[in-house]
């Protein structure tokens, strides 16, 4: 809010160079085949420090107060809800038993 | 009257608390944001579980290394946004206006790499549609990767045209003087709003670019 600091320079250019080193990396990862899942887990790792740089410095909100941090959070918390909510069904719902209507719902849409 | 006091408007207890009302507002946008591209997100994970063959065959039909210089070029826009504000923020009236233009200039660098993008899916028919061809076994499926590599991308794009609108908009009211150190909520929001579309394409890119690339 008001009382918070202004931001130096420096720490603005040391996210920047953070941010590229992790393009440059995740971009390079992915021309190796190191097995899908952890290819998979080194881009969305890294995608995940580069946004949570992006909110703490360029966004402000480690220099902002407790509500600032609820609002920021509250959008990501009912995402992971939405997609938690969502992969649960869909991963799940093979091993279900098979159903005993007429209309079985089908595990895969074809 | 102080000179902080010219900027509040008569609604508001006092400026630091116009403030705050304005830059809560702007997250609660962004809340909003995030759950209309979650959705697309959340459809994306769900057919790429039921697709995962077909959407990696996709995948690899785009091309890395310009995802990846795109998302550079991103970066470096988040970064001289960063700076207007910074500049805005410490009276820089100059400094504003010349990385206000630069985020100007490297969103549509951004853009223009992404014509180019989509300029050479046209041309390789993998734009869903009527022409779409897809050679082997993964016809259908990967027209719905495409489908969702131009909704989301395309969504991403659009964002981006509107904040290359309001970063215009931004420059001519510097011009004019209006921004200062006492008063720059404007800048600061549409900050905001620029690191934000950044987050999208942070994600993107790995989604649709890389994950592909390695089953």
């Amino acid at each position: 809010m008001k009382s918070e600091p202004v931001v130096p320079v420096r720490v603005y250019v040391l996210v920047f160079l953070a941010l590229l080193v992790l393009t440059a990396v995740t971009t390079a990862v992915a021309f190796f085949d190191l097995g899908g899942g952890t290819n998979n887990a080194i881009a969305l790792t890294i995608a995940v420090c580069k946004a949570l740089l992006v909110i703490l410095y360029f966004m402000h909100v480690r220099y902002s107060d407790k509500l600032t941090w609820v609002f920021a959070a509250a959008g990501f918390f009912w995402l992971l809800i939405l997609i938690g909510g969502i992969m649960d069904d869909v991963l799940t719902r093979p091993s279900l038993p098979p159903s005993t209507e007429s209309a079985a719902i089908p595990s895969h849409p074809g | 009257m102080s000179k902080v006091e010219v900027f509040r408007q008569h609604h508001f207890e006092d400026v630091e608390q116009q403030h705050e009302a304005s830059w809560l507002g702007m997250w609660v946008f962004l809340a909003t944001e995030v759950m209309f591209f979650g959705g697309m997100f959340a459809c994306y994970f769900v057919y790429r579980h039921w697709y995962l063959q077909a959407f990696a065959a996709a995948s690899n039909h785009l091309d890395v290394l310009l995802g990846g210089i795109n998302t550079a070029v991103l970066i470096c826009s988040s970064f001289t946004m960063a700076l207007a504000v910074h500049s805005a923020e410490t009276n820089k009236r100059n400094a504003l206006i010349i990385f206000l233009g630069l985020t100007v200039v490297l969103g549509t660098v951004f853009l223009g790499i992404k014509f180019f993008e989509y300029h050479s899916k046209f041309v390789e028919h993998l734009v869903p549609g009527s022409a779409f061809a897809f050679p082997g076994p993964f016809e259908r499926p990967a027209e719905i990767f495409f489908s969702f590599y131009f909704a989301m991308t395309g969504m991403h794009a659009v964002h981006m045209i509107i904040g290359i609108g309001l970063l215009t908009a931004l420059i001519v009211q510097a011009r004019r003087g209006r921004f200062s150190a006492f008063y720059h909520t404007p800048v600061e929001l549409t900050g905001l709003y620029w690191h934000f579309v950044d987050i999208v394409w942070i994600f993107l890119f790995p989604l649709l670019y890389l994950l592909g690339r390695h089953v």
